[in-house]
């Protein structure tokens, strides 16, 4: 098969790769501390991966019902299948699934486990903010998604976060049940002072590795930033619709008046509750990071 | 909302905040001085109309209700696609659509109506057109603030210009300070 047009930037090649150099040393250093607690914890990871991996495996699933989205055909949404079919015959790459989910929330997501199991999706709220050229920009950032294969990457990337949860959870239980068994004669005392050990090593295991999925993550938005704008060879337009899609305007809801009023049985005080849309950004780097950098690549592309 | 009224499944009905109306005619002024926008001659108070009342059947009921008299004070009731009731009142003096959108909202509260309340728009368009686009303020009555409406179509609406209003009124106006109620008033029968 051919690979996908969309260019690569060394810079972030090599942060990218030194942050999962990390997270494999991570890994490396739970597996010994899995070993060294000596449970019958061979079963419970099994689990454990077999919960990751289905969670990267149904990632389109997950992520569509998760959002409310639903999958249209191109008679449905001719728009938005259109600008994706244009992306795809640009990038060299298959044609994912489309989806709409139906929130005034302005956002985008890309998910599935590899190229051809993708799908990509928009809000309603996005497609009304946006004109044909902006919601191009986006989708070309989130085609990048795909492309990148980031719902494996970041899989993996979390997975360690999940283990090291357990690790800490196991080895707090273990520290109760060895502490009150009495089982294991006077080798009692030495093993809860060792899994009090475990247990506060497992959890600053945990920051650590959440604070790097965290920045891999940003990372990861900065390159499928780069990529989609590269590919519709417009950063600026890219940046227009972040300013459209975040801040102040992202919160300016195309609701009706009269109709979020019928839907909150009827004029009284407690109107809708913001704020969940922050949260789905919060992965994202800042908004003036994301400008800049796209500035930069703008001044790069015509000089 | 209290414990209790969480515990029995009530809910208080908001009486209508009729004071912040009169700091409009100031922030009509700013509005001409700055972005070059004046009033459209038109205002509108927009009610949900319940069922059950017998006594505002008909739109006449409703004139007569509010002791307006649709000739000679220039108002006329409209019903619009979502079925809610406007009040339309038809005054080139940003002065005079205040006094009657309060006269109205008074009797509406005095009838026993004020829970029905929703809104008042305000129109306002480019003095010199094509100007930048017109804008509705949007009054917000259980809340007291004021918020700008620039619809540009169907299901379009120019953030920029309403978030420049409202850099200019902040000053004038309580200006709604959460962006997440500046709801929509599609294709609304107030120019």
């Amino acid at each position: 098969m051919a690979k996908s047009k969309i260019e690569t930037d060394h810079g972030l090649n090599v942060r990218m790769f030194i942050t999962g150099l990390m997270l494999v040393v991570l890994y490396l250093i739970i597996t010994t501390l899995l070993i060294y607690a000596g449970l019958s914890m061979g079963l419970v990871l099994v689990i454990v991966v077999a919960m990751i991996f289905s969670q990267y495996y149904f990632s389109d699933k997950i992520a569509m019902f998760s959002m409310h989205a639903h999958e249209v055909s191109a008679q449905e949404e001719p728009r938005l299948h259109e600008i994706v079919d244009r992306l795809c015959l640009l990038a060299n790459m298959p044609k994912p699934r489309v989806g709409v989910a139906e929130m005034d929330i302005p956002n985008a997501f890309a998910t599935g486990r590899n190229p051809s199991h993708a799908v990509v999706c928009a809000t309603r709220g996005i497609m009304n903010r946006l004109s044909d050229e902006e919601l191009e920009a986006v989708l070309a950032h989130e085609l990048s998604h795909v492309a990148h294969r980031d719902v494996a990457v970041m899989t993996i990337a979390s997975g360690v976060g999940m283990l090291a949860g357990l690790v800490s959870r196991m080895a707090m239980w273990g520290a109760i049940l060895g502490g009150g068994g009495g089982g294991r004669g006077n080798n009692n005392d030495n093993a809860a002072a060792m899994e009090m050990v475990v247990w506060l090593v497992s959890i600053v295991i945990y920051v650590v590795a959440y604070l790097l999925t965290m920045a891999l993550s940003r990372y990861r938005e900065l390159a499928a930033d780069r990529s989609g704008a590269i590919l519709i060879g417009k950063p600026s337009v890219l940046a227009s619709a972040l300013v459209h899609i975040t801040g102040d305007m992202g919160r300016i809801p195309r609701t009706d008046l009269r109709k979020a009023e019928s839907m909150n049985s009827f004029f009284f005080v407690p109107a809708l509750a913001g704020g969940s849309a922050a949260s789905l950004f919060s992965t994202h780097p800042s908004l003036e990071k994301r400008l800049d950098a796209l500035q930069k690549l703008e001044r790069e592309l015509n000089g | 909302m209290g414990l209790r009224d969480a515990l029995f499944g009530r809910t208080k009905q908001v009486a209508p905040q009729l004071d912040n109306l009169f700091a409009l005619p100031t922030a009509a002024l700013t509005l001409q001085s700055e972005l070059d926008l004046v009033s459209s001659g038109q205002a509108g108070l927009c009610f949900k109309a319940g069922s059950g009342e017998t006594s505002i059947q008909t739109d006449a009921d409703i004139l007569q209700l509010l002791d307006f008299e649709a000739e000679k004070d220039s108002v006329h009731v409209t019903t619009d696609d979502l079925g809610f009731k406007w009040l339309v009142i038809d005054d080139p003096s940003v002065d005079g659509q205040v006094t009657k959108v309060h006269a109205a909202n008074s009797s509406m509260v005095d009838h026993g109506l004020g829970p029905r309340l929703l809104c008042a728009v305000f129109g306002f368009v480019p003095a010199t057109p094509p100007g930048e686009g017109s804008v509705r303020l949007v009054y917000l009555l259980k809340q007291g603030t004021f918020y700008p409406f620039a619809p540009t179509g169907p299901n379009q609406r120019d953030n920029e210009l309403e978030l420049r209003v409202k850099s200019f009124l902040g000053s004038d106006l309580p200006i709604e300070k959460d962006l997440s109620r500046w709801m929509a008033l599609w294709n609304l029968p107030v120019r």
